[in-house]
């Protein structure tokens, strides 16, 4: 069963894109980390899928059923939280779970209490006065108390200390063990590796990658860092060169033959090739979707 | 069928209820207390009043008898509950909807299983019941405040003048409540500027030969205390028309909304 997919996906606004016939998608019980800049249409992406803004063309399915069509069938299964939301001013973070629920037909007081207990968030405080952090943690409150069956977090711990967003990556995932999909977006790579098993990379409104992050991490790309060297090897595969003083550094992807018959043609008086980091792959998207 | 948005918004908005109810049902109860004294130092001031020319017409002012109570309160309750209902109506129509965008509440609010049909129409529901609200104290205090001075009053006329007033109310209510789905961010200005605009087009229209037909089409045109008293009837042409426009701004409302782009 697939909790996601979407088909040639599309949204512009106007004449401005948003996202880009983006084909993408994800198993139910997955751990999905969807990544990419600012402004890449990793919000639209997820504005789209609930229905806050309709699609220019394509189409999309949550758990089997179209994001237009059965829209309130698919939100009454999704937990959704903002990258950016406020609450009603003047009403308490407990009036706000409460309402929450209530516009679902449930009771959450307890599940509520729980999350906010590990979150450490006071339920009897106004939101208005809360801090940028405690409100994420409202809304964090918001998606989880109904126990849905998918999670839709757009940039989920920006805002949360170390020791908040760790708790919050534990509550994650039991329900990803309890059989919940987790789909978050997010441009914390160290968060994407460390918590997700798959992930998208988005850019310019585009998916460009779609894969395991196992299988992200090997790619086949080598990392490889030469001294001595003044200059990359002129073979193909070579991408990414950097010089930091008499280090020259760069990543490679083809045949291992072939770099190390270029690189003994060079002046190399040390060399090291390894796996790159994840963080290392991502940043090359990224750097070359600023370009 | 639990209305759970619309008690929300009961909820969020008790602050503003009380303020319009108190603030505009005082006004209205000050006047009465003070026609007394009004009265007694009246003199020949009813007949000024009706003889400034086009002052006193631009304000329907013509066909009421100042130096009477019922005249006096048409007068009067023009004045407050006409344009500071007017006011009211504007404000809470054209927030409704858009206040969700404007405060960020949206994004959490409509992806809530809840169709935005049910979203449009229990928004609506709240916009009408807050006019009510404030309509109905101003009711009760002026009613109180006339039994308590004692005087001698149409209690047929005052009524239909309410209810003219209220009617004219849900119509800014509705057209505003329309223009409110298709805006985002701070809108009250657009609200204020219909209701203001409204009632200086009637105001045109009382003035200005050849013009009488824009004070059909206005709410203050039907809600003129001035005809009620003289006739004891509500136009029904202008409140046809009105029910129209009104209708046409709650069409716009759930058309528009449902298929709207929220913005974050």
């Amino acid at each position: 069963m697939k909790a996601i997919e979407t088909h040639t996906l599309t949204k512009y606004y106007g004449e401005v894109r948003g996202i880009d016939s983006v084909s993408l998608s994800v198993r139910e019980g997955e751990f999905f980390g969807f990544i990419g800049p600012n402004g890449a249409g990793k919000s639209t992406l997820i504005r789209t899928l609930l229905g806050l803004i309709s699609p220019t063309s394509g189409t999309a399915e949550i758990f089997g059923r179209d994001i237009v069509e059965c829209r309130i069938d698919n939100l009454r299964e999704i937990g959704y939280l903002p990258a950016e939301a406020d609450f009603w001013s003047g009403m308490k973070v407990r009036d706000v779970l409460r309402f929450s629920a209530k516009m679902r037909g449930l009771n959450c007081d307890s599940e509520a209490e729980e999350l906010a207990k590990r979150l450490d968030l006071d339920m009897d405080r106004r939101v208005s006065e809360l801090s940028l952090g405690n409100k994420k943690k409202v809304g964090i409150v918001c998606a989880l108390q109904h126990r849905p069956r998918l999670y839709i977090l757009d940039e989920p711990t920006s805002g949360l200390d170390p020791l908040i967003q760790q708790e919050f990556f534990a509550i994650l995932k039991e329900r990803n063990d309890e059989g919940a999909t987790v789909f978050l977006s997010s441009h914390v790579l160290s968060e994407i590796k460390k918590y997700c098993r798959s992930a998208g990379i988005i850019r310019g409104g585009r998916l460009v990658l779609l894969d395991t992050v196992e299988n992200l991490a090997h790619t086949g790309v080598k990392k490889v860092s030469v001294k001595g060297a003044s200059a990359a090897p002129q073979i193909l595969g070579i991408e990414d060169v950097r010089i930091d003083s008499d280090q020259l550094t760069f990543l490679y992807s083809g045949e291992v033959k072939e770099l190390l018959r270029a690189l003994s043609e060079l002046e190399v008086s040390d060399v090291n090739i390894s796996d790159p980091e994840l963080d290392e792959i991502f940043m090359n998207y990224y750097v070359r979707e600023a370009e | 069928m639990k209305f759970t948005l619309f008690l929300h918004e009961i909820r969020r908005n008790k602050l503003s209820l009380i303020i319009w109810s108190v603030a505009l049902s005082w006004m209205l109860g000050i006047c009465v207390f003070i026609y007394p004294e009004m009265q007694s130092q009246m003199g020949d001031l009813g007949a000024m009043f009706s003889d400034m020319g086009s002052f006193t017409e631009a304000f329907g002012m013509d066909t009421l008898n100042f130096g009477e109570f019922m005249g006096y309160f048409g007068v009067e309750i023009g004045n407050t509950l006409g344009l500071g209902g007017a006011l009211l109506a504007g404000i809470v129509g054209i927030t409704a909807l858009s206040k969700e965008e404007r405060d960020g509440t949206a994004e959490l609010l409509l992806t809530m299983p809840v169709t935005r049909r049910r979203i449009v129409a229990e928004k609506l529901m709240f916009a009408a019941f807050h006019v009510i609200v404030v309509n109905l104290a101003c009711v009760l205090v002026s009613t109180l405040a006339i039994l308590a001075i004692g005087v001698e009053a149409d209690a047929g006329k005052i009524a239909l003048i309410f209810v003219a007033n209220l009617i004219a109310q849900l119509e800014i209510t509705a057209i505003t409540f329309g223009l409110s789905a298709l805006f985002s961010g701070n809108t009250i200005g657009i609200g204020i500027g219909v209701s203001f605009g409204l009632y200086f087009l009637n105001i045109l229209s009382n003035l200005a030969d050849g013009l009488e037909f824009i004070g059909k089409i206005t709410p203050f045109g039907y809600a003129n205390s001035g005809y009620i008293i003289e006739n004891a009837k509500i136009e029904i042409l202008p409140v046809i028309i009105g029910v129209l426009l009104g209708g046409l701004g709650v069409a716009l409302a759930f058309t528009k909304y449902t298929k709207k782009d929220i913005k974050n």
